[in-house]
């Protein structure tokens, strides 16, 4: 019979301290899990894995995931050093996901939202084909169910591995962003550390709102390419987070401790547009307001009546263009309102 | 794409890396027409425009109204230059954001109009400098790709000579896609792949291959829908017979989408871009967080008892607290 130790035995990993690579400080990993992988040192935000992301943000028992078998093949027969095969393989069991995006649907402080999020340590999360697809059917169930959407983007850009078909990933994640604009349903973007290549060339910088953490990098180019284009020292700061604020490209930077909150925020102030085919009376009766300026108007209607007075005698004229005559019986001015 | 051809290809043979290499020379062939060798052969009339009005007029990303066979169209594409000094003046064909801003504008105009779209795609990618990272390139390349899933007029993108990327799909989102023989099209170029992926500068030619980059391979993948043959030993050698293939090639490619109606055309389109890629569906379950059904259970999470696992989604995929290192993205 195995001894009962008095501690807790975690299926946590054996190292228990994390080197922060922003400011050196070693970090107690069970520290590190309640600043949210947040440095307490230095502020450092950590990347975060997908179900750590959907406990920070997604409320207890609503996430529902969708479309988990999606897998992707080798249509390309890529062998690099590995290949593409072997990897696929050792990032699923690596990470015990079946590949770099897991998408749902779930709530925050009690909104309904389509959601997609990356994982960073899936193949740099890089975009295939099943990213694309899996981004696509959220944005497609947004749309469908009238709910905003969000993607949390972690990602290295296209998968090379896909070749082309990853590069067309930009176009088919994007395309439905067309159809959820003229649906009048949001869609926020959050960008996190490292948001870069096709990915935010794509979905990630068409965003509703963008929203991205802290010094999180976010770049088209590598940063190397980019300094080796003119040969010199790149300007402060370049392709962080605070430097797209600065240039105008994201809408705001929020530490990972007030991210929730401020989604929840974002989404009761830019709500789903109400859907096109509710007429204005239906809405108007409904609402307390619409209740009662239908009560006044009648009321009104039923006074001037009455006293036998125009109430619009100010009005030049009515929609049509002709002019409005002064009152002169009752029974002319309910005809003319007709 | 999830129906046909989901059988694993085989790596390339020897042969096919020679042809794919043969192919990248070719479609970087210092003679090799640019589109505007190529529009006095092609349209009656052109007139290019300039600017995207809020910064500046990019070299790189020329455009404007043109007659083909009598019709009124809109060309766009990428120009490259043809010596050293028409390079630099062009930015060797790599627009800066300013550029795909110029092509919105155009194709806007488009738009308006209800003229059909041809857009030429030739570059290495989009220049990658630190002032078109400042300007938004990433930005700019999206929205061009936005904007055109829902353009209300034809498209129709020939693949001239180097389909670079993000740089080539931000002009080059088509109902119809149509590539020259000897051009390429790929997410990266073979020798950033090579960099990357096997970590040398010497595997440019392994890259190239392994990448599927000719525009046959692109047939097979369903990017491209057609090729148009290029004259003798490529297009280089005769830039007028290769305009009026493409002449023959985009006259059927139009009259085949001139009948359709707006609404058939945008289904179509994202009909196009929705099956692009090739996945399995499996089936597996969504995963949940671990049940807690006894007493004892729900006891030990609230007192936070040793032994008793905590319901959160972070132990389904738990981190195990390393930031790791990019494997394949660009």
């Amino acid at each position: 019979m195995p001894i009962k130790f008095p501690f807790s035995r975690r299926s946590a990993p054996t190292n228990t301290w994390t080197k922060c690579p922003a400011c050196d400080a070693q970090v107690f990993n069970r520290q590190l899990e309640r600043t949210m992988r947040v440095c307490p040192s230095c502020g450092h935000h950590f990347r975060m894995s997908v179900g750590e992301r959907i406990d920070l943000l997604i409320d207890r028992n609503t996430f529902e995931e969708r479309d988990a078998g999606l897998e992707a093949v080798d249509r390309l027969g890529f062998v690099d050093d590995k290949p593409y095969a072997d990897r696929l393989e050792a990032a699923r069991i690596k990470t015990g996901l079946r590949d770099a995006v897991v998408w749902g649907t779930g709530r925050i402080d009690g909104q309904r939202v389509a959601i997609g999020i990356f994982d960073f340590r899936f193949m740099g999360g890089s975009m295939g084909a099943v990213v694309g697809e899996k981004l696509a059917r959220c944005f497609e169930t947004a749309l469908a169910e009238r709910i905003p959407a969000i993607v949390i983007s972690a990602s290295g850009g296209a998968r090379m591995q896909e070749g082309t078909l990853s590069l067309m990933q930009l176009a088919k994640t994007t395309a439905p962003l067309e159809r959820l604009d003229a649906a009048g349903v949001p869609f926020i973007a959050v960008l996190t550390d490292p948001t870069t290549g096709g990915v935010l060339a794509s979905f990630a910088s068409l965003g509703d709102v963008i929203i991205a953490e802290p010094k999180a990098l976010i770049g088209f180019a590598g940063a190397r390419v980019a300094s080796g284009t003119v040969g010199e020292e790149l300007p402060e700061g370049f392709q962080s987070a605070e430097f797209l604020l600065q240039h105008g490209f994201v809408d705001l930077v929020v530490p990972r401790a007030e991210l929730r909150t401020t989604l929840s925020r974002v989404l009761q102030l830019l709500p789903v547009a109400p859907a096109a085919d509710v007429t204005t009376e239906d809405e108007r009766a409904w609402s307390p307001i619409g209740a009662l300026s239908g009560f006044a108007e009648r009321l009104g209607g039923a006074v001037s009546e009455t006293i036998g007075i125009d109430v619009d005698a100010d009005a030049a004229t009515d929609g049509n263009g002709t002019g409005r005559q002064p009152a002169t019986t009752g029974a002319a001015e309910q005809e003319e309102r007709g | 794409m999830t129906d046909v051809e989901l059988r694993t290809a085989d790596p390339p043979s020897a042969d096919e890396m020679e042809v794919a290499w043969r192919r990248v020379q070719l479609a970087r062939h210092a003679q090799r027409p640019r589109m505007l060798d190529l529009v006095p052969h092609i349209f009656d009339d052109f007139v290019e425009l300039h600017g995207d009005r809020a910064f500046g007029d990019d070299a790189a990303l020329v455009g404007g109204p043109a007659l083909l066979a009598g019709r009124a169209v809109m060309v766009i594409g990428h120009q490259k230059g043809t010596d050293t000094e028409s390079n630099i003046l062009r930015n060797f064909g790599s627009p800066h954001p300013e550029g795909f801003r110029k092509a919105q504008r155009l194709m806007r105009l488009a738009d308006k109009l209800g003229l059909p779209i041809v857009t030429f795609l030739d570059t290495a990618g989009a220049f990658p400098g630190p002032a078109a990272e400042e300007r938004g390139q990433a930005e700019a390349i999206a929205s061009s790709i936005k904007l055109m899933t829902g353009l209300q007029v034809p498209i129709v993108v020939v693949v001239l000579g180097e389909g670079g990327s993000g740089g080539a799909l931000a002009i080059g989102v088509g109902d119809i896609v149509l590539a020259l023989e000897n051009a390429v099209y790929a997410v990266i170029s073979p020798e950033g792949a090579s960099a990357i992926l096997w970590r040398s500068k010497d595997e440019a030619r392994t890259a190239a291959a392994a990448m599927r980059m000719t525009a046959a391979d692109q047939v097979s993948l369903g990017v491209v829908d057609a090729i148009v043959p290029e004259p003798g030993e490529g297009a280089h050698t005769d830039h007028v017979a290769t305009a009026r293939a493409l002449k023959a090639a985009l006259l059927e490619a139009l009259g085949s989408l001139s009948g359709v109606g707006t609404a058939a055309l945008l289904s179509r389109r994202y009909a196009r871009l929705r099956g692009m890629g090739a996945y399995l569906e499996t089936g597996a379950p969504s995963s949940r967080p671990p049940e807690a059904p006894s007493l004892r259970r729900r006891l030990g999470r609230i007192l936070h008892l040793p032994g008793v696992p905590r319901r959160r989604w972070s132990e389904v995929w738990p981190s195990d607290g390393a930031d790791e290192q990019s494997e394949g993205g660009v």
